[in-house]
């Protein structure tokens, strides 16, 4: 166990911990709020966060074009908040392709949960591989050459041809803190606190926190429950889109199953946390990505998967509900 | 029957007349005969190579192996899911498990003969799920998931950077099961006797000379003897899981996963039996991996217990029916047939898949053969809303 | 009622038993005579590898390779084609061994390129060699495969060891590098090759750590490179987290050399780490340069750029169109043959010893410059 190389570097493994998590929480998010009212883990919420990557991706290449460019944060945030927001448009549609093929049908039939899991993970499937395979989907309407620059190797790694050099603020021991650093972090905790205030005080929000807590009340009380699973999964769809956005800003390259690994991180911040919590799916998420750094600097990069799950393990043995504990469905969200 | 009655005591009752009488195909015997005759046609499989269930561009008896062992893997895990009620997304690592034990005692580390490992690796295996079960299963029943995630990626992850396990290499040169027959001669033995294969010209069948299989070799060219045990593996599999439903482990089983708080109060230990649940589901998934590591290939590596394949098999209980073993069954076979069977179609294979997870699950949410509570459950819903519906027109 | 129906089912099983037995039985199923005095027509060159899956566009450039051979073959020979046929094991050793069962079943196959990844070639090379089908891998790298015994397995790249001790040398010699720090991936490629480079540096080495495949951030990695002081490091694995590591790596202000083997040695690994962090990145590959039109021919048959293994696969079906030429029709020819060729193709000069390995494996680094890798005049290591 290499405590001295923790020791040292104490707060550079941190604060880019800190980063890491920011991106899980954001996505762990959306997990959170669609199991907070249905119950159900969402697990095809992985592909819309993928698709979200794709968009910024793509975004960038319309825009700028293939050359690679190194810019700084500051010459590029005009793109980039364009970036955004078609990242967010996309990731609430697929979301809402997601919430109208793979869970409707099945909820209006009151089918068991088990069933509408297996409906989630074809629905990951399909829309992973329909991005496999997008450039054969490109030929068949003739635009392969056209779109040549966003289908072709489809399987093979996309990567935004702008790379963006994080420039050092100030330090904090021995380390320089970033502008990307303090972006994603700062993205993350103000779109949590703007969630944390829409689930609180508007109509939707307590719309959304009434279905949690008796989605029959809820119907009594006049509450359309169609309507707030649609804004439940679209408001999901929109974190994993500015969740999307950070990732391509701090890693840069995205690929068909770039999902799935995260997406599970992501489920287990949002376990960690407290499932159906939405300062918890936040929380966990630091939590998750500090772990990660610290766990790789004490026992070598390749365990720091076996120290996560041990973690979660280990939180849901003194705290069986998560570090937050409690739902959606209580006031105190 | 009226005349019965006043007939005096100690007369034959008469048989019932003809249109009470149950039908010969409904009876006990009937049955019987149609599942040997089933069972003989499994078996028969590999050999006559039907036109349309053969996978034209990859080998029958591989596949029809690989079938058995998912379909193994399913009725394995029907117990954790179907009859206990335990969500286990992390089943792949009992699966390696029980192939690493088989590997590491057969040809990594010692030499022992194939026979004595496989109980070994069952045990072992049994004990993991002990060990897994015992802290997991107090958690809350969503929270189970993704600590079983968890642990099939703490399995996986452990092989591959542990080079005593062989690590990222794996392991190679797995003995194959005992063979029977005379000494080799070249590569493969010959076996007591071939048996041809059965070549199809449109619907003609052909006696293939060129395609044989021994009787009963384990090589290297041949999948269709590891078919066949894996096979006889299953059905005694069966067995067994029909003995042990139908006891009072099975009974408590349902007690749980319908109301675990009613079952308690009636003094079922529930903890208790879903850690049975776990372990004996450990141990299939053991046998089943066991299986694996000394298939045809001998060779096993961390990338064959990927996350994805827990999803496929948690795909096809569910698929088949949940809580039905004969669904996990079907379930088990379809995931890992319908693949092979449409390799033409390469690249869209996958994106097929997850369309048909999707199509069958909305077309059909109770599963293939859904069990017989559910079938009863939902004839007793259909009838109620029959009912209302009348009351409402009338 | 109910034993009529049961006679009826008695009726049908024994009919189809009757007519299971009333039938012939086939020839022999090499029927490939034909007009042409020396054509053997039907012949076919099989693929193994991955196709789809997480390392597709690995698989799918060697399919490329193999497809732009055959053409240039197929349109100098049009009354004697030969044919393809790629078996998709996305990678899996078991689903490898299923379809190497109905390779070695296929009677019109003549020889395969592949197996693409090491753990497949383990879990089927017992199955083709007791065959007796010859195969030329144009990608398998690890050192084991050919201390088996297969004498039908063969490869056209260089294994870990040649590589890893080439690239020890390189960073002694030539990098004169003072610490250097290993990173390897989980895959059994990236952890061979670190490994050999590891024990080739001995005591100059400051540090490992390993990753996985599939990983995208690096930060503790980089902390630790940063941290031991090194002034090189190597990392064993493929582009997509070479590229990755490279960019975090200068983007925290790592300034000394990035190495890595033939896995990132692909265009990709510029495009993911961005020009300016690939910038003077040093890859090696047992593999010289590619002749210049290449590429152009590759993407006028395939209709996209060639990239890793594809000039191995273009090569590796060569050699087998030249033993189809000097009229090979059987396995046992055609494994010969085999071990006798020499020759030189796009990758290099190719000779095979007695274990399937290629003879001469001359490890090259090649280097990123302006935002190109350069895949024209790269350095050969002694």
């Amino acid at each position: 166990m290499n405590f001295a190389f923790l020791f040292n570097n104490f707060f550079e493994l941190t604060i880019t911990g800190l980063a890491l998590g920011a991106i899980y929480g954001l996505v762990a998010l959306g997990y959170t709020m669609v199991y907070g009212v249905l119950q159900l883990i969402n697990f095809a919420h992985s592909e819309v966060f993928m698709f979200g990557t794709f968009a910024v991706a793509w975004v960038v290449v319309f825009i700028h074009g293939t050359d690679s460019a190194t810019q700084g944060l500051g010459p590029t945030l005009g793109i980039l908040a364009i970036a955004f927001v078609a990242a967010c448009l996309t990731s609430a549609a697929i979301a809402a392709l997601v919430e109208r093929l793979a869970y409707r049908p099945l909820m209006r039939r009151g089918a068991p949960k088990l069933i509408i899991l297996i409906s989630a993970i074809g629905m990951s499937f399909t829309l992973a591989e329909v991005m496999g395979v997008r450039d054969k989907l490109a030929g068949w309407f003739g635009l392969q050459v056209r779109l040549a620059d966003y289908v072709s190797q489809a399987r093979n790694v996309y990567s935004s041809p702008i790379t963006i050099n994080p420039h050092g603020l100030f330090p904090i021991g021995n380390y320089r803190v970033t502008d990307v650093d303090l972006l994603i972090i700062g993205s993350a905790v103000a779109m949590m606190v703007v969630l944390d205030q829409f689930v609180r005080r508007t109509r939707l929000g307590r719309g959304i926190r009434a279905v949690a807590q008796d989605p029959e009340s809820a119907a009594l009380m006049g509450v359309n429950s169609t309507r707030i699973v649609q804004a439940t999964f679209l408001i999901g769809g929109v974190m994993a889109g500015a969740a999307a956005t950070l990732y391509m800003i701090r890693i840069g390259s995205t690929r068909q199953n770039a999902g799935f690994i995260l997406g599970v991180k992501a489920f287990t911040a949002a376990v960690m946390g407290g499932i159906g919590n939405l300062r918890g799916a936040l929380l966990g998420g630091l939590v998750l990505g500090v772990a990660e750094n610290w766990g790789s600097a004490l026992f070598g990069t390749q365990w720091k998967d076996v120290v996560a799950f041990v973690l979660l393990i280990l939180i849901l043995l003194v705290r069986p509900t998560g570090i937050l504990g409690e739902s959606l469905a209580k006031a105190r969200v | 029957m009226s005349t019965s009655e006043t007939q005096p005591r100690g007369r034959r009752i008469p048989a019932p007349p003809a249109r009470f009488q149950v039908p010969w195909l409904r009876t006990r015997q009937a049955r019987l005969l149609m599942i040997a005759i089933g069972i003989l046609l499994a078996y028969a499989l590999p050999i006559v190579r039907p036109p349309i269930l053969t996978t034209p561009d990859s080998d029958f008896g591989g596949v029809l192996t690989s079938m058995t062992s998912y379909a193994l893997v399913a009725v394995g895990l029907n117990i954790v899911i179907g009859y206990a009620g335990l969500l286990d997304l992390g089943y792949v690592g009992f699966y390696a498990v029980g192939a690493y034990t088989t590997g590491v005692l057969t040809a990594q580390h010692w030499h022992w003969p194939f026979l004595l490992v496989l109980p070994v690796a069952i045990a072992v295996t049994m004990v993991t799920g002990v060990i897994l079960g015992a802290p997991t299963l107090r958690v809350r029943g969503d929270y189970l998931a993704i600590v079983t995630l968890g642990f099939g990626e703490i399995i996986r992850i452990t092989i591959t950077n542990t080079p005593w396990l062989g690590g990222a290499a794996g392991i190679k040169d797995i003995p194959a099961p005992p063979s029977l027959g005379p000494d080799p001669v070249g590569v493969d033995q010959d076996g007591l006797f071939q048996i041809p294969h059965i070549a199809w010209n449109g619907l003609t069948p052909l006696i293939d000379n060129d395609h044989k299989t021994p009787f009963l070799v384990f090589g290297v060219l041949d999948a269709v003897p590891y078919y066949w045990l894996l096979l006889t593996v299953l059905l005694i599999v069966l067995v067994a899981d029909i003995l042990i439903k139908e006891s009072r482990v099975g009974r408590a089983w349902e007690a749980t996963r319908e109301d675990e708080e009613a079952a308690e109060l009636m003094g079922v230990p529930t903890f208790r039996y879903k850690l049975l649940a776990f372990a004996l589901g450990a141990a299939i998934g053991g046998l089943a991996g066991s299986m694996l590591a000394s298939g045809q290939g001998g060779f096993i590596s961390p990338t064959s217990f990927l996350l994805l394949y827990s999803l496929l098999f948690v795909a096809a209980v569910i698929i088949g029916g949940a809580g039905n073993r004969c669904g996990a069954i079907v379930g088990g076979a379809l995931v890992a047939y319908l693949p092979e069977r449409f390799r033409g179609l390469s690249d869209w294979r996958l994106l097929i898949f997850g369309i048909a997870l999707m199509v069958i699950v909305t077309f059909r949410p109770q599963g293939l053969l859904p069990p017989r509570r559910t079938r009863r459950a939902m004839k007793v819903e259909a009838e109620i809303e029959e009912l209302e519906g009348e009351g409402v027109d009338a | 009622m109910g034993t009529k129906h049961n006679l009826r089912i008695l009726a049908a099983v024994s009919a189809a038993g009757l007519a299971l037995t009333a039938c012939g039985s086939t020839g022999s199923s090499n029927s490939s005579a034909s007009s042409s005095s020396d054509c053997v027509s039907g012949q076919t060159i099989a693929f193994l590898g991955a196709t789809t899956g997480p390392n597709g566009a690995l698989g799918q450039n060697m399919v490329g390779g193999i497809k732009l051979a055959l053409d240039d073959y197929n349109k100098a020979h049009s009354d004697c084609t030969v044919a393809f046929k790629p078996f998709d094991s996305q990678g899996d050793p078991d689903q490898a061994t299923t379809l190497a069962t109905q390779i070695v079943g296929d009677d019109s196959i003549i020889g395969l390129v592949g197996p693409g990844f090491s753990g497949e070639s383990l879990s089927t090379g017992k199955t083709f060699s007791a065959a007796g089908l010859p195969s030329i891998s144009p990608s398998a790298t690890n050192v084991t495969i050919t201390q088996q015994g297969w004498p039908t397995w063969h490869r056209v790249i260089g294994n870990d060891s040649a590589q890893g001790a080439a690239v020890a040398t390189y960073l002694k010699d030539t990098a004169k590098a003072k610490k250097v720090f290993v990173v390897s991936d989980d895959s059994d490629y990236g952890k061979g090759l670190a490994g050999y480079v590891k024990s080739g540096l001995g005591s100059l080495v400051a540090g490992t750590d390993s990753v996985a495949t599939g990983q995208t951030d690096f930060s503790a990695t980089v902390t630790a490179v940063k941290s031991s002081g090194a002034d090189a490091m190597f990392y064993g694995g493929y582009y997509s987290e070479a590229g990755l590591l490279a960019k975090q790596l200068r983007q925290a202000g790592y300034k000394g050399l990035f190495m890595s083997g033939d896995g990132s040695e692909d265009a990709q690994f510029v495009k993911i780490a961005g020009a300016d962090a690939a910038e003077g990145a040093i890859l090696t590959a047992p593999a010289g340069p590619a002749p210049a039109d290449f590429d152009a021919k590759y993407q006028a048959v395939n209709s996209s750029p060639s990239g890793l293994y594809s000039t191995q696969s273009f090569d590796a079906t060569n050699i087998f169109l030249a033993g189809i030429d000097a009229g090979k029709t059987d396995h046992a020819d055609m494994n010969d043959f085999i071990g006798a060729y020499t020759g030189t193709g796009v990758s290099g000069p190719i000779a095979f010893d007695e274990n399937g390995d290629i003879k001469q494996s001359a490890i090259f680094a090649y280097k990123v410059a302006n935002g190109k890798l350069d895949t024209e005049n790269p350095t050969p290591i002694k």
